[in-house]
């Protein structure tokens, strides 16, 4: 269900994109607010230097998270997407399966909620 | 025969010592044979014997029933404590221990069969009730863990082993008990061992006792006792223990309690499974040079993929072990790194279940590439070779956790040495105590933390040059990362002390400042934002405020500059934004900061006189500055102020008070402001003989603010005098807008930096609060404009 979701904001990732030069590592959010006007979530995107893109759904139901949490947050999956790709067992596009990363990435979450 | 009441424990023992005699099945036993043996392992005289076999009714029967075996034992526990044999004294004795046999070690029930040398007092013969506590209370001397399953036996014989110091091995602990038996029955002949009764349900005790175990399994723990034959440990072992059981417990316990060290020697390898051997660490490191000749090398992750890949492990578990192995995440592996890596490998071939994190022995911590390094390790680990025993409870469930087994760990160690057989492919085993040349975990780890970075070394001198304390470099570095003109600019907030430079802008700034104003700083990041130009740049915002600003002195000389500036600035109307003071306070500061000036003279002795001559010119220059005119106002405090405090303080704060509320006033005029104090800055620069960096940044917008220098001759004297105080500034004169702006923010932010040092002046000084209060508000009321 959420799937759906982030590949319409990936639209909106790619949109902002190649728009703005300077907007390439920007950590703004995708759409601060409503997607679907039923859906009360925020998605928040994030691109690195690589096109790598980090999406974030938040519910907006969660007392909205600060500007700088989210940063934080992609600030952390960054780091640690960069130490999966350290991996020289890694290979980019696969579905990432480390530990340490999803560990990482459910402390987040949790912090987040 | 006579009725004879028997307590569970001798129960159980008699049971099973009837058992163990009763080798053909027969509900009775033969009073030659193993009976005979039986008693004769009691270490009674044949006398003895006899008259016991008489007594139970043995002889009468020619064999040895169950309840004739039972009175017989009880009788033979009789006269092992000493006590004339008597029939009735069979049901009358209650603490009668239960009678000791010396066996051999051939059989099991001799093994249980100790005598349970331990002096302690509880003894199986005690009522039931009783004796199963103290036979708790034995094993809870001994060790904790007593009874479980079987109480009785189990508990003897933990009883028991705790007491003995098991030997080094567990499984010297078993043989000792078998052994020990004799050893035992010796020892103890006075003292009523823990017989163990119930031998035979010993057995099948110490099977369910390996539960107490946990770790061992009964086949071990029987056989592996029979195997282990340690004797001395029989010898250390003053209490028997009679039951695998007991051993296993104790050992369990024992290890834990006692030698670890001695286990470990004797389990060398099992006790830390992860501990590399020399052989192994041999290996690896030869390894290591087929790929990377260099042993201090890295070696790059393709390689080590191609390499590791050659080990046919699945990729996901490749994967596993490089996370585990890389600890300095830089996608090469260290010797240290490679031979964990290595040794997971092998591992994981062997069956052992990768760790959740790096076990501590491989950890790369560990630089020593030498053999011995693995020896003295084990000893240290076995401290946590329960660690990593636990760490590694994923282990395949063939490998019993460590942690329990000692004799276990005896045949994981036997596994190890398959490894390194198994190891093939040149996964031989090498030791590898713990890897080495540890990759610097510290630095692999940390992930580079931009923090600051200094563009300019200037900035970072003058900082150093500003602050005389202060340890902002840290803010600057972020804060460097601006253009020096954006450098120069936060220098000239620095000296007006921001309280903390916020963002990038402010970083710099508060370098300069070094104090910490934490709100002024937030201010000035404020500020920052709605400066635009730098803010993106600096990042660096994120972290609070700037160190504390350089000694409020710095601060204080550079406010006092400031006032100098500001004074002379301030002629004119306060600046729009400034609602209040304005006219009331340009001409205070004007006397004062004549006078001020003298002192920073003192301080600065440049040609802050000659600014502060010019004071007064730039009074009237006021209205190209509204927030000049807030820091003429707060110039007038601050002479004053000054006046009370060491000028320097006083007029850094004021002139950080001046600036923040120059900055706060509208964005416009703030800008405005800033240009203004960095042409006057500028201006300043020039007559002083150093232009500070932050003079040099009011350089760079004199670019633009060339039109409003004049203005601000008496800004730029104050700001040059603060300035002055800052140090160096890379001077980047005619620099874009861009850098002007950000210096412009910087200065905001040291505005606000300063004006919290007027605050603190007040304090000290409590002269002109009344004026400085009204500042103060003033600054705050237009701080958020600014920020806006």
């Amino acid at each position: 269900m959420f799937h759906y979701t982030v590949h319409t904001s990936l639209d909106v990732v790619e949109e902002k994109i190649s728009g703005v030069g300077k907007a390439l590592a920007d950590q703004r959010e995708l759409y601060l607010g409503l997607l679907y006007p039923t859906e009360d979530y925020k998605v928040y995107g994030y691109v690195t230097n690589s096109k790598v893109k980090f999406v974030i759904v938040v519910d907006s139901s969660n007392t909205s998270l600060r500007d700088n949490e989210i940063r934080s947050m992609f600030r952390k999956l960054h780091n640690s997407f960069t130490d999966v790709m350290c991996n020289p067992f890694y290979n980019p596009g696969d579905p990432i399966q480390s530990k340490a990363f999803d560990s990482i990435v459910s402390t987040m979450m949790v912090q987040a909620c | 025969m006579e009725s004879l009441t028997l307590s569970d424990v001798e129960q159980k023992y008699y049971s099973e010592l009837f058992l163990s005699c009763d080798v053909d099945n027969a509900k009775k036993v033969a009073s030659n044979g193993k009976v005979l043996d039986l008693f004769r392992a009691a270490q009674l005289s044949n006398e003895v014997v006899h008259q016991i076999t008489e007594l139970c009714g043995a002889t009468r029967l020619g064999h040895f029933g169950r309840s004739q075996f039972y009175i017989a034992l009880k009788l033979i526990a009789l006269a092992q404590s000493g006590l004339p044999l008597r029939v009735e004294s069979l049901n009358t004795v209650r603490d009668l221990p239960l009678p000791r046999f010396v066996m051999g070690k051939n059989e099991q029930e001799m093994r249980h069969m100790f005598a349970d040398p331990e002096n302690q007092g509880p003894y199986l013969p005690r009522p039931p009730g009783r004796v199963q506590a103290k036979k708790v209370s034995a094993h809870e001397t001994i060790q904790p863990c007593v009874p479980t399953v079987d109480p009785q036996p189990d508990t003897t014989s933990p009883v028991v082993s705790p007491h003995q110091s098991p030997p080094t091995s567990p499984h010297a602990w078993r043989k000792h008990k078998r052994q020990a038996s004799g050893g035992n029955v010796d020892r103890q002949p006075s003292v009523p061992g823990v017989v163990w009764p119930p031998f035979r349900e010993a057995q099948p005790g110490p099977v369910t006792g390996d539960g107490m175990w946990s770790a061992h399994s009964p086949p071990p723990v029987q056989e592996s006792w029979v195997s282990f034959t340690d004797t001395p440990p029989s010898s250390t072992l003053p209490m028997h223990l009679p039951s695998a059981q007991p051993e296993s417990t104790t050992v369990r316990t024992v290890p834990s309690a006692m030698t670890t060290n001695e286990i470990q020697r004797q389990i060398s390898g099992y006790d830390d499974p992860w501990k590399i051997t020399d052989e192994q660490r041999q290996y690896y490191i030869n390894q290591f040079k087929t790929i990377q000749t260099d042993l201090t090398g890295l070696i790059p992750g393709s390689a080590a993929k191609e390499f590791f890949t050659k080990s046919k492990l699945p990729i996901l578990e490749l994967s596993h072990i490089w996370e585990l192995s890389d600890f300095d995440k830089d996608g090469a592996l260290t010797l240290d790194e490679f031979c964990a890596a290595f040794h997971l490998v092998v591992a994981r071939k062997n069956g052992y279940d990768l760790p959740e994190k790096l076990p501590e022995s491989l950890m790369p911590k560990l630089i020593d590439l030498d053999d011995s390094a693995g020896v003295p390790e084990p000893a240290p680990e076995v401290g946590f070779s329960a660690s990593p025993v636990e760490v590694t409870p994923n282990k395949s469930p063939s490998m019993p956790s460590l942690n329990q087994n000692w004799p276990e760990l005896n045949q994981s160690n036997e596994q190890w040495e398959t490894f390194s057989e198994r190891s093939s492919s040149s996964q031989t085993l090498t030791q590898f105590d713990s890897n080495i040349a540890p990759a610097d975990p510290d630095t692999a780890i940390v992930h580079p933390v931009p923090i600051r970075m200094t563009p300019s070394k200037i900035h970072m001198q003058e900082m150093e040059l500003k602050r005389t304390g202060s340890d902002h470099t840290h803010p600057t570095s972020p804060l460097m990362a601006k253009p020096p003109e954006l450098s120069d600019e936060t220098k000239l907030a620095a000296t007006i002390t921001f309280p903390g430079t916020t963002v990038g802008d402010g970083y710099s700034s508060s370098d300069s400042f070094t104090s910490d104003q934490e709100p002024i700083s937030s201010a000035v990041n404020r500020q920052r934002s709605h400066s635009g130009t730098s803010p993106e740049g600096l990042k660096v915002v994120a972290p609070p405020p700037p160190p504390p600003r350089p000694n409020a002195s710095h601060s204080r000389s550079s406010s006092l500059d400031m006032n100098r500036n500001f004074a002379a600035v301030p002629a004119g109307p306060q600046q729009p934004g400034v609602v209040a003071f304005p006219p009331a306070v340009p001409p205070r500061p004007l006397p004062t900061q004549t006078s001020v000036p003298h002192g920073h003279r003192s301080v600065e002795g440049d040609g802050l006189s000659a600014h502060t001559s010019t004071s007064p010119h730039q009074m009237p220059e006021q209205p190209n500055f509204a927030d000049f005119s807030q820091f003429q106002a707060f110039a007038v405090d601050q002479p004053a102020d000054d006046g009370e405090k060491p000028s320097d303080s006083g007029q850094a704060e004021r002139c950080a008070e001046s600036t923040g509320t120059m900055r706060t006033a509208k964005n416009d005029v703030q800008a405005e402001e800033r240009n203004a104090t960095t042409v006057n800055s500028a201006k300043v620069s020039t007559p002083l003989a150093p232009p500070p960096k932050p003079v040099r940044r009011r350089l760079k917008s004199d670019d633009e603010l060339r039109p409003d220098v004049e203005d601000l001759p008496q800004k730029s004297n104050i700001i040059a005098t603060v300035l002055a105080t800052q140090p160096s500034i890379p001077r980047s004169i005619g620099k874009d807008k861009k850098a002007i702006q950000a210096s412009i923010r910087r200065n905001k932010e040291t505005n606000t930096v300063l004006a919290r040092l007027n605050s603190e002046l007040q304090q000290q000084l409590k002269d002109l609060l009344e004026e400085r209060i009204s500042l103060e508000v003033q600054l705050e009321q237009l701080r958020p404009f600014s920020h806006l």
